[in-house]
């Protein structure tokens, strides 16, 4: 009985492993087709939709505007958040409470209607739409996930820290610089990555706010409209690729720190 | 450094003002905008409530919500179902040093593109996709079904992506759990499974219940997986809105609907406050 349940369990485990993976391995698979349709049955392994992907200059531009949008936003983001939250966590203000909800509250919103209200507000102000544009959207959704985060790391220990550095003659700068964001680079640091794979992968604020020069999801939301192509499914594994890329590179640089 | 030693209450200010500001100009004030908007005519002129009255009256627009919200409440129970044995088997058998690795394992998709996910989905459920060819290759059935653009395409694309993301928030909640708890529970007399139903299931129920409601939010807000997988045979709350803007160019109407969504998702939140507040007394 005891071992049925067992076995039961493991069969379930596997079972929905396998409805993870499902979508992933098809994906990869088929980007190896050698035929025009990725459907089985499989014709590959061939290169030649990697190749299709990296010869096409919409595709690769939007992979550049993409990386900059990301890059840029978060470090804007991470910024704000970082200065606001030192702000919040070392002086009592008037209202705190209520001011940090305000910086928080766009995280309670879906991206559909924070776009929607950009794209509101700059149609009315005359704002074109631009890359530009669709990077103040990935602030507005990135600030409050920094904020949020650096400041829940922000503790009494830093404090400490902090005061010892005045006490010895530090101008509050110095704190700030040699102090504040060392001890705190962790949290900085997973603000920053956090933000970078948001606004990598962000879609629908990018969709309404930018026109010519777009970022990659919509580019790939443009191929769509062909149907099922193997050139979507090179582009897809290659993003997929960056992100584990990233994911793992994060995972190895956070086990490294944590004997330290 | 001086100017913040002559005044030191300039200081903290400076430092959170940009943050607010920030905040009060793309986000405060896109609101606004977006109130302002939902009350005037697609032609422009002066107050009207016509945007909402036609959201109230048209019964097309009704369905999109009555759609959104079974969608989601279908989403939420399945991911849910099928998540916690799936957390629980991964916290509960798995050895402890693998537990890490099987955990990256069970989320690993999860750092897919968005839309990309959603597009994988495509090619498992089209007319001539890998379930379609696998089934009648086996013979199991004659002519392909019809999986892709349907709510069931939908549902799947959905539960996808939430049962990864809840297998991650019960799993640490089955882990935070102290086994003092189980052990009590065992020298009481308690079986297997009355230690779960009565131990471990209330002491993860607030776990599930902020995953149920994240799920909720995002689910309903959602635009790329219905828009990919179900198609435009049932339209969902964010794909009415994007048709006004995308078709129409109708911003007022767009804007009244978005409020109405959003008005959905605030009301669900406090519903979900006030029942987490009683769970916890």
């Amino acid at each position: 009985m005891r071992a049925a349940v067992r076995l039961a369990a493991w069969l379930y485990a596997i079972a929905v492993y396998g409805f993870i993976f499902l979508p992933v391995v098809v994906l990869v698979l088929f980007s190896l087709q050698a035929t025009s349709f990725p459907i089985p049955p499989f014709t590959g392994p061939s290169l030649r939709w990697y190749q299709a992907v990296l010869s096409d200059a919409r595709l690769t531009s939007a992979l550049v505007n993409s990386l900059m949008v990301a890059v840029l936003s978060s470090l804007a983001s991470v910024t704000l958040g970082f200065l606001s939250a030192w702000g919040f966590a070392r002086f009592v203000l008037p209202g705190s409470a209520l001011l940090r909800g305000l910086i928080t509250l766009p995280l309670t919103v879906s991206y559909l209607i924070i776009g929607m209200g950009l794209l509101v507000l700059f149609n009315w102000a005359g704002v074109p739409k631009s890359l530009l544009a669709a990077g103040i959207g990935h602030v507005v959704i990135n600030l409050p996930l920094c904020f949020a985060i650096i400041y829940s790391q922000m503790g009494d220990h830093q404090i400490n820290i902090e005061r010892a550095g005045r006490d010895l003659g530090a101008a509050e700068w110095k704190v700030l610089l040699l102090i504040t964001v060392p001890v705190m680079a962790p949290a900085i640091f997973a603000g920053f990555f956090l933000s970078m794979t948001f606004s990598w992968d962000e879609f629908v604020i990018s969709f309404l706010l930018t026109r010519f020069e777009t970022t990659l999801p919509v580019e790939i939301w443009n191929l769509l409209r062909s149907g099922l192509n193997p050139k979507t499914n090179a582009v897809g594994s290659l993003v997929f690729a960056v992100s584990i890329v990233l994911v793992v590179f994060f995972e190895l640089t956070l086990l490294r720190r944590k004997p330290a | 450094m001086s100017v913040s030693g002559s005044n030191p209450r300039a200081l903290p200010w400076a430092l959170v003002t940009p943050a607010l500001a920030w905040t009060c100009a793309f986000f405060v004030l896109p609101f606004i905008a977006m109130g302002f908007s939902s009350l005037t005519g697609h032609e422009g002129g002066g107050f009207t409530l016509a945007n909402y009255s036609q959201f109230f009256t048209d019964p097309s627009y009704w369905r999109a919500m009555v759609n959104s919200l079974e969608v989601t409440a279908i989403v939420t129970v399945i991911s849910i179902l099928l998540a916690y044995p799936f957390a629980w088997i991964l916290a509960e058998m798995v050895p402890e040093r693998w537990q890490r690795l099987a955990l990256m394992l069970a989320v690993l998709p999860f750092w897919t593109s968005y839309v990309v996910r959603s597009y994988s989905w495509l090619l498992v459920l089209a007319q001539n996709g890998v379930i379609n060819r696998a089934l009648t290759g086996i013979g199991l059935i004659g002519e392909p079904l019809q999986l892709a653009n349907t709510r069931f395409a939908t549902v799947t694309g959905f539960v996808h992506f939430f049962v990864m993301l809840l297998t991650l928030t019960i799993f640490a909640n089955l882990k935070q759990l102290s086994p003092s708890y189980r052990k009590a529970a065992a020298d009481l007399g308690a079986g297997p499974v009355r230690t779960f139903l009565h131990v471990v299931l209330p002491l993860t129920l607030p776990g599930i219940m902020v995953g149920a409601f994240l799920t909720f939010v995002l689910c309903i807000g959602d635009y790329i997986t219905p828009q990919i997988l179900g198609g435009n045979n049932e339209l969902v709350m964010p794909q009415l809105v994007m048709l006004q803007i995308g078709r129409r160019g109708d911003f007022p109407l767009a804007s009244a609907l978005s409020i109405i969504l959003m008005a959905v998702v605030t009301i669900a939140y406090l519903a979900c406050a006030r029942w987490l507040k009683i769970e916890r007394a």
